[in-house]
């Protein structure tokens, strides 16, 4: 499996480490709203396809990233920096 | 000003530092393997935004036309640069006393310098089959096309992270974390026996 990172190019998967489902919505700091953190820690919608997910590249520039992965196939569908804050578009 | 020098850097590969020809060098020696000593290595990081000025003050500081873009970089002999992350910068002269140069000039608002010199060992490899031996410990293209001269790539090797940068057309320079040189510099000699290398 290789993923290519915005910075250094094509790389094994080996240099990266999984962050995480990336569609989270992390509540405000301060929020009190139970429901929205019990979302946040729990809820995944563990698509069988297309999934957003956060990795970081922490064998090479350790940038953070947006990938969105298909569960099935394992391909790549596309990689870009996690700075910006947007959500990569998936189907899922 | 004597009283502010620092005591003298002994090698972390001193132990397993062994001048002359190694391994199967009857029919030539194909790779050259050194350590460099730079005075410093520097690590500098601009705040995003404030990568194009932080260009500039290396230019201005070094003399090093560095290139912008992932991974490009510049080397003249005695000093050397190359981006290494984004907006990340890895700075090396030959002379110590780098850090105090842009002590002054990377101001709060632009970005960030960090004094690696005694934490970083940076190993030269040279020679015809440099980049043969290069590709058995990283998973990276080392062809002049995809790797050319005077950039930067960060990448590892079992863990021992690696910055990397093509110095010359058969050359790289490698920067590991100082303790784990050794290790990495007796990894990097059984490499070479098979192609022949010389230790200078
Ligand atoms: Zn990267």
């Amino acid at each position: 499996m290789l993923i290519t990172c915005p910075y250094c190019g094509p790389r094994d998967v080996i240099e990266f480490t999984y962050q995480g489902d990336g569609n989270r919505e992390r509540p405000q700091p301060a929020s009190q709203d139970l429901d929205a953190w019990n979302a946040y820690v729990y809820d995944r919608l563990n698509p069988a396809g297309d999934h957003n997910e956060i990795w970081q590249h922490s064998g090479g520039c350790r940038a953070h990233l947006r990938v969105v992965r298909n569960t099935i196939s394992h391909e790549i569908l596309s990689t870009a920096f996690a700075r910006g804050g947007h959500k990569t578009e998936s189907r899922s | 000003m004597a009283e502010h020098e620092l005591p003298e850097r002994q090698s972390p590969l001193e132990p397993e530092y062994h001048p002359g020809s190694h391994g199967n060098f009857e029919h030539g020696v194909d790779v050259i393997l050194s350590e460099t000593r730079p005075g410093s290595i520097l690590q500098l990081a601009a705040w995003p935004g404030e990568e194009k000025q932080l260009i500039e003050i290396i230019g201005k500081v070094t003399g090093l036309a560095l290139p912008d873009g992932a991974g490009g970089g510049v080397s003249n002999g005695a000093r050397a640069a190359f981006g290494f992350a984004p907006g990340k910068f890895t700075v090396v002269d030959e002379a110590e006393g780098l850090a105090a140069a842009f002590a002054g000039a990377i101001t709060p608002t632009i970005g960030t310098l960090t004094d690696l010199s005694h934490g970083r060992t940076a190993i030269r490899i040279a020679g015809p089959k440099a980049e043969w031996v290069m590709a058995k410990f990283f998973a990276i293209d080392f062809a002049l096309p995809a790797f050319p001269l005077g950039a930067g790539r960060s990448t590892n090797h079992h863990d021992i992270f690696a910055q990397i940068q093509r110095s010359g057309p058969d050359q790289f320079d490698i920067y590991v974390f100082r303790s784990f040189a050794r290790s990495f510099w007796k990894a990097l000699c059984h490499a070479s026996e098979e192609v022949g290398y010389e230790v200078q």
